[in-house]
Order: C-alpha cells, then sequence, then structure tokens
C-alpha cells in the first residue's frame, strides 16, 4: 500500500500566492499544451487590423495612421481577453459547475481573480506581441520612442487598470443569465470606437473622449502613440504626465471596487443560492 | 382525451422540409430574442453594427477632413452596411450547431426528431437575417440622412436590388451551411470559424475598400468570392454610376455581374450542400453528434 504523502498547507499570504499562481497555471502552460489558439486569437485580430489598415491606404492616410491601426489591433487582444476570459470568467465557472468549487476552496476569491488576471495578462501579451511584430513588418511601421521609462510606467498601469476593471466585471456578471454572453458581444465594436482603437481619441470632442475615458484602454493607448511616434504628441488627447496621473486613479479605483463587488456579489449569491444556478 | 391532440406529422418531403424549417426560425427567433426585453434587444441589435460603421465613418472623416461627397465614402458605407448580412446569415447557420451541441445540448434531440437537419440549420439562421436586415436598414437611413450617402429612392434600381439581395441571402445560408459541416468536425474553436471565415471574406470581398487596394496576388481570391459580385452589386442598385465609377469591376456590366453571382453562388451552394453531407455522415460514425468540450 503506498504510504501517503503529508501535504503541506499554507495559510495567509502564502496561500494567497500560491492561489494566483495555482489559477494563472491553466492560462499559461495551456497555451503552450495547445497552440491552436495562435489561429483564432492572433488571426482573427489580425484580419480586423489589415482591414483597417487597407481603408486607411484606400483613403490615402498618413503612414503613421498604419502605426495607430497596428497598435490598436494588437490591445484588441487584451480587450477581448477582458471580455472572454476575465469579465465573463466565473460566469461560464458557474456554467460548467466550478464556481461552487471555487468558492468551497481555503484559497480567496480575490487570489483566483488575481491568478485569471495574471495569467491571462501573461498569455495576451505574448499573443499582442505577435500582431504588433507581424503587423509593423507587413505594414512597414516606424517606431521611434521618446522614452523608454515613460512607455513602461504607461504599459504596466494601463494593464493593471485594465485587468481591474475585469475582476470587477466578474464579479457584477456573476449576477447575469443568459444576458452575460449578450453583453459581453455588445461590448466590442461600442469600445473599439469609443477607446479610439484605430484612430487618434482626440478626433472625438473634449467631453466624449473623456468618458471614454473611463476604459483603460483609452488613455492607455493615446499615451503609447504619443510616446512611440514621431509626430503623436501631436494627437495626444492629454499630456503623457496627466494620462499616468489618471491611470493610477484608475488601477487604484478598479482593484478596490473589484474587492468591494467580489464580497458584496458573493454574499448576494450564497443568500439567494444562485452560486451553482445553470441557466441556459 | 386533451383538448390540443397532437397535429399528424407531415409525410411528404416537401411537408417535413416547411414544418422543419418554420420551426427552427420560430426557435432561433426565441432564442436570438427572448434573453431580454424587447426594446434591450433592439438596442443590442443595431449599436454594434452601428459602432461598427461609426469607426469607418470616423477614420474617413479624419483623413479627409469631413468631404463625405467623395464616391469613395458610398463605397465604403455601403459594402460595410450590407456586409452585416455575411455575418448574420452565415455566421447565424453554422452557430446553430454550437449552439444546440454545447450549450443547450440539444443537438442531439434535433437528430432523433422528425426534421431535416440541413434545413433546420438554415431555419436557425433566420432571425439572425431578421435582425441583420433592421440594421443594415438603419445604417443605409443613417448613412442617407446624416452623412449625404447619395441613395435616391427614386433613382435606386429596385428590382435589381431585391433580386441581388435574394440571391446574396440563398448563397449566404448556404455557405453558413458549409460551415455548419466543419463545425460539426471541430473539436475546439468551433465558434470562431463563421467569424474568422467572415472576417476573411471582409478582406477579400471588397466590401470596405476597392481590391486594387490589394496586392495583385491577393485579389484573385476575392474576384473567386460570390461575395465580391454581390457587394458590388447591391451597390450599383442603390448608387448606380458612384458605384461603378471604381476600376476593379467597372468593365463589367449589371447583367454580366448578376451572371457570374448566380454561378458562383451554385457552386458555393452545391458545395456547401456535398460538404455537409459528408461532414455530417463523419460526425455520426465518430459520435461527434453530442460531444461537449466546454471549450
Amino acid at each position: 500500500m503506498d504510504e501517503q504523502v503529508p501535504v503541506k498547507k499554507v495559510t495567509g499570504w502564502r496561500l494567497f500566492l500560491k492561489t494566483i499562481l495555482a489559477r494563472a497555471y491553466p492560462r499559461v502552460i495551456g497555451q503552450q499544451r495547445d497552440t491552436s489558439w495562435m489561429l483564432f486569437d492572433v488571426l482573427m485580430p489580425f484580419g480586423s487590423m489589415v482591414a483597417y489598415v487597407l481603408v486607411y491606404q484606400a483613403i490615402g492616410a498618413p503612414q503613421e495612421y498604419v502605426g495607430f491601426v497596428v497598435m490598436g489591433g494588437a490591445m484588441t487582444a487584451f480587450w477581448m481577453n477582458i471580455l472572454w476570459s476575465m469579465s465573463s470568467q466565473l460566469y461560464w465557472e458557474k456554467e460548467t459547475g466550478n464556481l461552487g468549487l471555487y468558492i468551497a476552496a481555503p484559497g480567496s476569491m480575490m487570489a483566483i481573480l488575481l491568478g485569471m488576471a495574471l495569467g491571462g495578462l501573461v498569455a495576451t501579451t505574448l499573443r499582442a506581441l505577435v500582431i504588433t511584430v507581424a503587423g509593423s513588418l507587413m505594414f512597414h511601421v516606424q517606431y521611434q520612442i521618446a522614452s523608454f521609462g515613460q512607455l513602461f510606467i504607461v504599459f504596466v498601469l494601463e494593464m493593471v487598470a485594465l485587468y481591474g476593471m475585469g475582476m470587477m466585471l466578474a464579479s457584477l456578471f456573476l449576477l447575469l443569465g443568459r444576458e452575460a454572453w449578450h453583453m459581453v458581444n455588445l461590448a466590442q465594436e461600442p469600445v473599439f470606437l469609443a477607446s479610439g482603437f484605430y484612430f487618434p481619441i482626440k478626433s472625438f470632442p473634449f467631453w466624449v473622449a473623456a468618458a471614454a475615458s473611463i476604459i483603460p484602454l483609452t488613455l492607455g493607448m493615446d499615451a503609447m502613440r504619443q510616446l512611440v511616434f514621431p509626430s503623436g504628441f501631436k494627437i495626444g488627447f492629454l499630456t503623457v504626465g496627466v494620462e499616468i496621473a489618471v491611470l493610477l486613479v484608475l488601477s487604484v479605483t478598479f482593484l478596490v471596487a473589484a474587492k468591494v463587488l467580489l464580497a458584496h456579489m458573493e454574499k448576494l449569491a450564497i443568500r439567494e443560492g444562485r452560486l451553482t444556478e445553470s441557466r441556459r | 382525451m386533451s383538448a390540443s391532440s397532437p397535429q399528424p406529422l407531415p409525410r411528404s418531403l416537401s411537408g417535413q422540409t416547411w414544418r422543419s424549417f418554420r420551426i427552427a426560425t420560430w426557435l432561433g427567433w426565441q432564442i436570438e430574442s427572448n434573453w431580454t426585453d424587447p426594446l434591450l434587444f433592439a438596442i443590442y441589435s443595431i449599436v454594434k453594427p452601428l459602432a461598427g460603421a461609426a469607426i469607418l465613418v470616423v477614420m474617413y472623416g479624419i483623413i479627409t477632413r469631413g468631404n463625405f461627397t467623395n464616391p469613395l465614402f458610398p463605397y465604403i458605407y455601403l459594402g460595410n452596411a450590407f456586409y452585416i448580412y455575411v455575418g448574420g446569415v452565415m455566421t447565424g447557420v453554422s452557430w446553430a450547431v454550437v449552439d444546440d451541441r454545447e450549450h443547450y445540448r440539444t443537438l442531439k434531440y434535433m437528430y432523433i426528431a422528425p426534421i431535416r437537419i440541413p434545413v433546420y440549420l438554415l431555419g436557425r439562421g433566420v432571425a439572425r437575417f431578421i435582425t441583420a436586415s433592421i440594421a443594415v436598414l438603419i445604417s443605409v437611413v443613417a448613412g442617407v440622412l446624416f452623412l449625404h450617402v447619395p441613395v435616391d429612392p427614386a433613382l435606386a434600381n429596385w428590382p435589381l436590388f431585391f433580386l441581388t439581395l435574394f440571391l446574396g441571402v440563398i448563397m449566404l445560408a448556404l455557405m453558413g451551411l458549409l460551415l455548419a459541416g466543419v463545425t460539426l468536425l471541430i473539436v475546439r474553436h468551433e465558434g470562431f470559424v463563421g467569424e474568422a471565415t467572415a472576417g476573411a471574406l471582409f478582406i477579400f470581398s471588397g466590401a470596405i475598400f476597392p481590391l486594387d487596394v490589394l496586392p495583385a496576388w491577393l485579389r484573385p481570391i476575392g474576384f473567386a468570392m460570390p461575395t465580391t459580385y454581390w457587394l458590388e452589386l447591391m451597390r450599383r442598385a442603390l448608387v448606380g454610376s458612384v458605384a461603378q465609377a471604381f476600376p476593379t469591376l467597372s468593365g463589367i456590366n449589371n447583367l454580366q455581374l448578376l451572371g457570374i453571382l448566380v454561378v458562383l453562388s451554385v457552386v458555393f451552394g452545391v458545395a456547401g450542400i456535398f460538404v455537409f453531407r459528408i461532414c455530417d455522415r463523419i460526425a455520426r460514425e465518430r459520435g461527434l453528434i453530442d460531444r461537449t468540450t466546454n471549450y
């Protein structure tokens, strides 16, 4: 008979960290084991990007606009990841019966959400990188980086705010039934429009652009365009410094809101007995 | 005996076909629309395509500084508007396989029911055709009212428009059937087959830019697609000479375009039916009809 190996139990912050890693693990490793994602997760955003680049070429746009589209195409991968693999993830987990197991496990739900975010971020960064490199080579996009430091800060804050938003939405989506799929579906083109995925957000009236800035990608992309394209500063909505400050505020706000909402929704779902409910 | 005794099943092939189509259409409409109240559903149905059109309008407006009178604008705008049908009808038919097998897990019951499966799947696409029609109508009307898209109802060639629309919808539905067959055999990502195909056709059909913009070695793909000629005819039916100004298909008159569209539609339609039959047989042999992956 096999001897049972005692499991070393962890608690506190060690459990929190292990939960994050455990939830991130399948997202990162799964990507290496099943490479079919290359076909759909890269080619589909890439296809949209190519179509918009060709529109700009048809109407004789300056070459920099092609660069804007390539960047927008790469950032599409992050938004799709937020919608399909963060916001609606707990809803899918409920549908497939995993959510009850998450709740019953000793790990914190916040750590599970952070793990989802970390794993999704790593995997999606790789996809976005592939799209950027392929798009830049195909359409001869020229970059001229004004400040590596600021670019790094903008990207990190943009991702923290974006995935914080995804964590917050994940809690809200727990309350949805069949509407979840439709809501996620609806949040694609309107957000591509409002956040200026394929054109500078400065083209909108100030208050429209300001309202769209609630989505971290809006200011994140605007700042990155200012930092990586030679005349990017001409099309900036706000200065890079202000955009960094707003992204910082959004990061903190979304993370705190995610924690508060998660606790609230968990209580609500337990009280109403809807944690394991599946409404097909 | 109950008050509502069951109706006898139709014995003739045409009776079965019509019954399958009618019930599938009703079911498709219920699935598409009854998840929310009618107002929200209406908003949902038109916001997405209008936002897609608005992206192009803003891009065009920035570069041309609002010169919406250039013939290129109606070319882009109308091509994008009618392309809503491609995503709606073609993807609608193939999506029914994903919906029934993976989500509702009822595909196996459909297979043992006295219905004709290809007709059932085509019927499921009708709901998307209806919502797509509303979105197209609103897009075109908004373009005419606010963006100077030169559609004059008195000058439009309505017989050509409705004939082309009819042919196109049949063609797209049968292409959807082809994708539905492929979807039956795919383990993962089956939900993306329709979207990926619609995305590829978006580039190769000259929907939002003339095919001349594509590299020369890619253009033959566009010329082999029925959607290229369908979109061109839809534009010509509504804005006539404006659409004919572009060099890509300017040497071909409407009748010739219609002939090419009919021939290519028949080719793709026959291929759709043939591929579906093969895939359907393989799926039955391999036991894929009731497979779920949770992927």
